[in-house]
């Protein structure tokens, strides 16, 4: 499905759902590619729409709000909107 | 995104669109966020959106391709004020208070304001049963004016300028001075 990939250190599974146009997701990747941290990100509104379904319902499990940017990191912890010093942590950087 | 045109078209067309909307802010009392290519960048990704759907949807949020779906979220979106009173900034950070402005208080991501049916309808592609009928949708989500639960008026004391709102404006748009100007009308 529409994710794309970014190489990087190994720092778990990070996949994060974004807009092309959001310049806080813009912020957001680039937070994580100064890091050298590699992850995925799904921009949504660069989707079909049965890849958007498909990934709205995956985004609403971890944010009822649907709101972009989320961040996934182990499928366990998820951060809402660009806030650094939560990603530094969830990611031990 | 388009295509169209050189990369020199591109930033000249950028360029253009934040000095209006520069412009613009200031002649309603409004700021833009003074990190500058943060906001040139947010510009440019509203020529995007009104290239992509044919108007300027919110660059922060998702859209739901349809006009009628995105009506509460077309730049300036229903919730800039409130956001910005609250918050220091709109959804997008577009849009900063006279605070952010002038480099007394940071930009921290602002909570949605936008009403879970709402975004649920552009998710899905389709109006809410409630709001199905446009015509009968109020600006604000809220009671009709004149309604059981009317929205307030304010009365800009100075230049007599009336709005109906929750709040009164950070600052009047008609002769610029403070909120705190306002009476309730």
């Amino acid at each position: 499905m529409g994710a794309t990939k970014v190489d990087g250190n190994d720092k778990g599974k990070v996949r994060i759902f974004t807009l092309s146009t959001c310049i806080w997701c813009k912020k957001t990747k680039e937070f994580l590619a100064q890091n050298n941290v590699a992850y995925e990100y799904i921009d949504m509104d660069k989707l079909d729409a049965d890849e958007k379904d498909a990934a709205l319902v995956e985004l609403k499990k971890w944010n009822e709000k649907c709101s972009m940017p989320t961040v996934v990191v182990n499928d366990s912890v998820c951060i809402v909107g660009f806030k650094e010093q939560e990603i530094r942590e969830a990611l031990s950087l | 995104m388009s295509g169209a045109g050189t990369e020199g078209d591109r930033e000249r067309r950028v360029e253009a669109k934040y000095e209006k909307l520069k412009k613009e802010a200031a002649a309603g009392g409004y700021f833009l966020n003074p990190d500058e290519p943060f906001a040139k960048d947010l510009a440019e990704s509203l020529l995007v959106n009104e290239e992509r759907y044919g108007y300027a949807a919110c660059p922060c949020r998702l859209s739901g391709g349809r006009r009628e779906l995105d009506l509460d979220i077309i730049c300036p979106c229903d919730y800039r004020d409130a956001d910005v009173e609250e918050h220091g900034a709109c959804y997008c950070a577009l849009y900063v208070s006279g605070e952010v402005a002038r480099g007394e208080r940071e930009v921290a991501p602002v909570p949605e304001r936008r009403p879970d049916a709402l975004i649920e309808a552009a998710a899905k592609g389709g109006l809410p049963v409630a709001a199905s009928q446009p015509a009968e949708r109020a600006p604000s989500q809220g009671a009709a004016f004149g309604g059981s639960s009317a929205i307030p008026v304010w009365r800009c004391k100075v230049c007599g300028y009336l709005c109906a709102r929750d709040n009164p404006p950070g600052v009047c748009p008609i002769c610029k001075v403070t909120k705190d100007r306002f009476e309730r009308f």
